[in-house]
């Protein structure tokens, strides 16, 4: 058997930091920082969800394979999310025409 | 080779050796049956699901073209012409060109092919095919109580505001029914990863278990998105939200992209499993191996990668942005590449290879023509200044029945032919197959290709009634259709008929090369009596060492 | 680099037939691996299916952003944060359910899952009374929806996207239970070990992801219009 076993102190440690991330994305979120605000949301967001899943669903110690599917997964949704987008950001843009 | 002689199959078998243990006869209870988890079991609870709903969708295709007959509305109702045109398109795609040959053909050979005693989930796959009937009873119930007209695409906010039909029983119905896709797509996936035999690396796979990986993918990554998308048409109908209703501040426009984004990559979820098949169709019955393998199995992937990135050119007219519009429209023309790609391999395989005129091949050499002429089209609609004049006229009806039909179709009944001995043990009529496939083909191309001409000409599509200029090719269409109606319904009189007086088949009928030749016919119900070490890739043809069945009355036990 | 999945001395593993090694796999090796590959990918048609409810809501934030932070500002920060909080915590405890497994500590593996179960019971039960609060506050869309702002009809659309995502999540989590109940009772009557634990595996690859989905559910609902005030 190849299953590597990590510590329950180590996955205190994930889980401590996951609650910090928590409490510091609640926090920036009542500053007004405008565009900002979203991203901050969002990396924090990305940080625990990394945490999550390399720790706690054991990608760390899976296969090429399986972290392979999973970060498929997450390109897909983005094919989805930013091609549909692409439409609409580029609604009502008007490129100059060439000689006008 | 004599053909006339083969019209002698109308024999009962002869008395001959007691039968192998086999699949088949492992038990012929109800229950052995219903809880099976033996992959070529399942197979076939899905070849008789699946044909069931093909002859459901096809008696709807009957009322739409005895309806185009005139060019007046005078069979139907408007609305229920409507209906006619929704539950066709609904039931041929979800129902039988989706599931078809990866359910049937894909469930039953897989495993073999890789050489394992079965698919990953057995239990999974037996799901799978409860799920899909599951989703078939919601889909029925809503048929009995008056059907959905939607069109097949759903489009918003009729189906969520404004149809007076059951939309929520059907969008539920084709929901449930997407997860019996799914769960065939994930043990797929995980077979060809986990349960290959020993020395059978990647570039040693058929071409057919390369397709249906390529499906499989396509499979899990698009089929979920239809799913919720459906679940919100069903939210919204019932408790009138207004995401998609523009009445209400929603976007019907959101709602194609949601749709379209699986509903695109879907069309490859027909063809490459049907391309798949006419690889070894083709290799089989010219003897010789795919030309540029390689080349072939990177282009399945490379269509399922890029068939992702176009759905917007079903959205050409939709209110897009000309940008996007642009960007989806040479993307479009990319996803062609590959296919033409795979044409132009099966063609440099044909030459200089023994070919014969089995009735697979017929069906192989039928494809490679028609699903040139369907792609060949697709370019041309992928084409935006062109398709704003085409868009919803039949001549997209015409495209997609060349690629659905004359494609997938095709193949399905072309690797029906040839793995049926396989599968059952026997022998079918082979006169009475060659015509069928000749049948098939010239209905096919008289049903359709007058409609090319009439969405050039400017008919629409899902319209009821015509101007009458219009009526001859339709008559024509319509007429092909009883030709190629024909054409269906003959298989199933001799495969039935050489299922109970069929003769039995030795295990390599046709001489072909492959671990599924290797083993018993029908198999046993592990597959192989000793799991094989493979020592050589597949389609290793060698005319002096292979036997080859020149006579069928070779193919025949004595 | 296991390509090759099959165990080539496979002769003498027929032996010793492991009781939990099912019929079509030669080895728990390759049974652990293929399960784990199968859980992963149905977590990808999972991304994929909450995906399509992201995209329509990141759509109409970027089109509508004055009407959803408006409708955000009516959610509760303190029960989302505090929910976020109940459910991290459930994803330590059922990881820590599998690492009893992994040491084969029968008894911590059954008090471990009812922990992550009454966590799952308390994310719902919170749920419970903000989705009350809502229908008090005439938040739910449909005919009693009232809102005072500028732009009712597409802070209608946010509450509408709100309840199908957290109903969603809800629906998840309740299925989650119910699969953590079942697997409670196997691991109770001693049916896990350090040698097979594999569905502890794929429902706590389940049970996390369901919490990935509130990590970035909570960010986006609730705290769009934290600093409108």
């Amino acid at each position: 058997m190849s299953e590597h076993v990590s510590s329950p102190r180590f996955y205190f440690l994930i889980f401590a930091a996951l609650i910090v991330l928590t409490g510091v994305t609640v926090w920036v979120a009542e500053i007004d920082l405008g565009a900002a605000n979203d991203v901050v949301a969002l990396t924090i967001a990305v940080t625990k969800a990394l945490l999550v899943m390399i720790f706690f669903m054991h990608l760390r110690h899976s296969t090429r394979l399986t972290v392979l599917t999973a970060l498929a997964g997450f390109f897909w949704l983005a094919i989805l999310i930013l091609i549909t987008m692409s439409d609409y950001v580029s609604r009502g843009v008007i490129l100059p025409v060439p000689g006008k | 080779m004599d053909y006339t002689t083969e019209a002698t199959t109308f024999k009962s078998p002869p008395v001959t050796a007691p039968e192998r243990p086999n699949y088949l006869n492992a038990g012929y209870t109800l229950r052995s049956w219903l809880l099976t988890l033996d992959h070529k079991r399942i197979a076939i609870l899905y070849l008789i699901s699946v044909s069931i709903f093909f002859a459901l969708g096809s008696l709807f295709a009957m009322m739409v073209r005895l309806e185009l007959l005139t060019p007046s509305g005078d069979l139907l109702q408007p609305d229920t012409y409507n209906r006619m045109f929704t539950m066709h398109g609904i039931i041929m795609v979800f129902f039988f060109l989706i599931p078809a040959i990866p359910a049937v053909l894909g469930n039953f050979l897989l495993p073999i092919m890789i050489g394992a005693k079965d698919l990953a989930f057995p239990k999974l796959n037996l799901a799978s095919w409860y799920v899909y009937n599951l989703g078939g009873a919601f889909t029925l119930w809503a048929l009995i109580h008056g059907g959905v007209d939607t069109g097949w695409t759903f489009y918003t906010p009729f189906s969520t505001t404004y149809s007076n039909t059951h939309v929520i029983a059907v969008a539920l119905g084709v929901f449930i029914n997407g997860f019996s896709t799914i769960f065939t797509g994930l043990n797929f996936i995980v077979t060809v990863h986990r349960m290959r035999a020993p020395g059978m690396t990647w570039f040693r796979l058929p071409l057919f278990i390369w397709s249906m990986y390529a499906t499989s993918l396509i499979i899990v990554l698009g089929t979920p998105v239809i799913a919720i998308t459906l679940l919100l048409v069903a939210a919204e109908r019932l408790l009138h939200l207004g995401i998609f209703d523009p009445k209400l501040g929603g976007d019907p426009v959101l709602f194609q992209h949601l749709f379209w984004f699986y509903s695109h990559p879907a069309v490859y979820i027909m063809i490459l499993p049907a391309m798949g098949v006419i690889s070894e169709l083709v290799a089989a019955f010219s003897r010789k191996r795919i030309f540029g393998y390689r080349i072939v199995a990177f282009a399945s992937i490379a269509i399922a990668v890029l068939g992702f990135l176009v759905w917007g050119h079903h959205m050409f007219v939709s209110g897009q942005s000309i940008y996007a519009a642009t960007v989806f429209s040479v993307l479009s023309m990319l996803v062609a590449i590959p296919s033409a790609v795979k044409v132009f391999n099966w063609t440099a395989t044909l030459y200089e290879g023994s070919v014969s005129y089995e009735t697979p091949m017929l069906y192989a050499l039928g494809f490679i023509g028609l699903f040139t002429i369907g792609g060949l089209t697709g370019v041309m609609v992928a084409t935006l200044g062109f398709d704003v004049h085409v868009h919803d006229t039949y001549f997209i009806v015409a495209h997609f029945h060349y690629v659905m039909v004359g494609g997938t179709i095709m193949a399905y009944l072309g690797g029906l032919h040839y793995w049926w001995p396989k599968m059952t043990g026997r022998l079918y009529n082979s006169f009475l197959s060659r015509i069928s496939a000749m049948l098939v083909f010239v209905g096919f191309n008289l049903t359709f290709f007058p409609q090319f001409i009439l969405g050039y000409l400017g008919m629409p599509r899902r319209y009821w009634a015509y101007p009458p200029e219009f009526q001859v090719l339709n008559v024509l269409s319509s007429a092909g259709a009883s030709v190629l109606g024909l054409g269906f319904i003959l298989p199933l009189c001799y495969f039935g008929y050489s299922l109970f007086k069929g003769r039995r088949s030795i295990d390599n009928p046709w001489g072909a090369v492959g671990l599924e030749w290797d083993t018993t016919s029908p198999p046993p119900t592990f597959n192989f009596d000793v799991i094989p070490v493979v020592t050589h890739g597949p389609y290793e043809y060698n005319p002096e060492q292979v036997h080859r069945v020149t006579h069928p009355e070779e193919a025949a036990v004595v | 680099m296991s390509s090759v999945a099959a165990d080539p001395h496979a002769v003498h593993a027929h032996a010793q037939h492991h009781p939990s090694l099912a019929h079509q796999f030669d080895n728990l090796d390759q049974q652990r691996e293929s399960s784990t590959l199968g859980m992963w990918i149905f977590l990808v048609t999972e991304i994929m299916f909450f995906g399509g409810l992201f995209t329509a809501y990141v759509i109409y934030r970027s089109q509508f952003s004055a009407a959803f932070q408006a409708a955000s500002h009516h959610l509760n920060v303190i029960m989302g944060g505090a929910n976020t909080a109940v459910l991290i915590l459930s994803s330590l405890t059922m990881a820590m359910a599998i690492w009893a497994a992994q040491v084969n500590r029968r008894k911590l593996i059954v008090v471990f899952l009812i922990l992550t179960m009454l966590l799952g019971a308390t994310f719902l039960g919170v749920k419970y009374f903000e989705y009350k609060e809502k229908f008090t506050h005439h938040l739910v869309p449909g005919p009693n929806f009232e809102f005072d702002g500028p732009d009712p009809q597409h802070a209608q659309i946010f509450f509408s996207l709100y309840f199908i995502m957290t109903g969603l999540h809800a629906l998840h989590m309740i299925i989650g239970i119910g699969v953590l109940t079942w697997l409670a009772v196997l691991s109770w009557k001693g049916r896990f070990n350090s040698e097979y634990h594999n569905p502890l595996e794929c429902a706590g690859l389940y049970w996390h992801f369901v919490d990935i989905v509130w990590i970035f559910l909570f960010p986006l609902l609730y705290l769009l219009g934290a600093h409108a005030h």
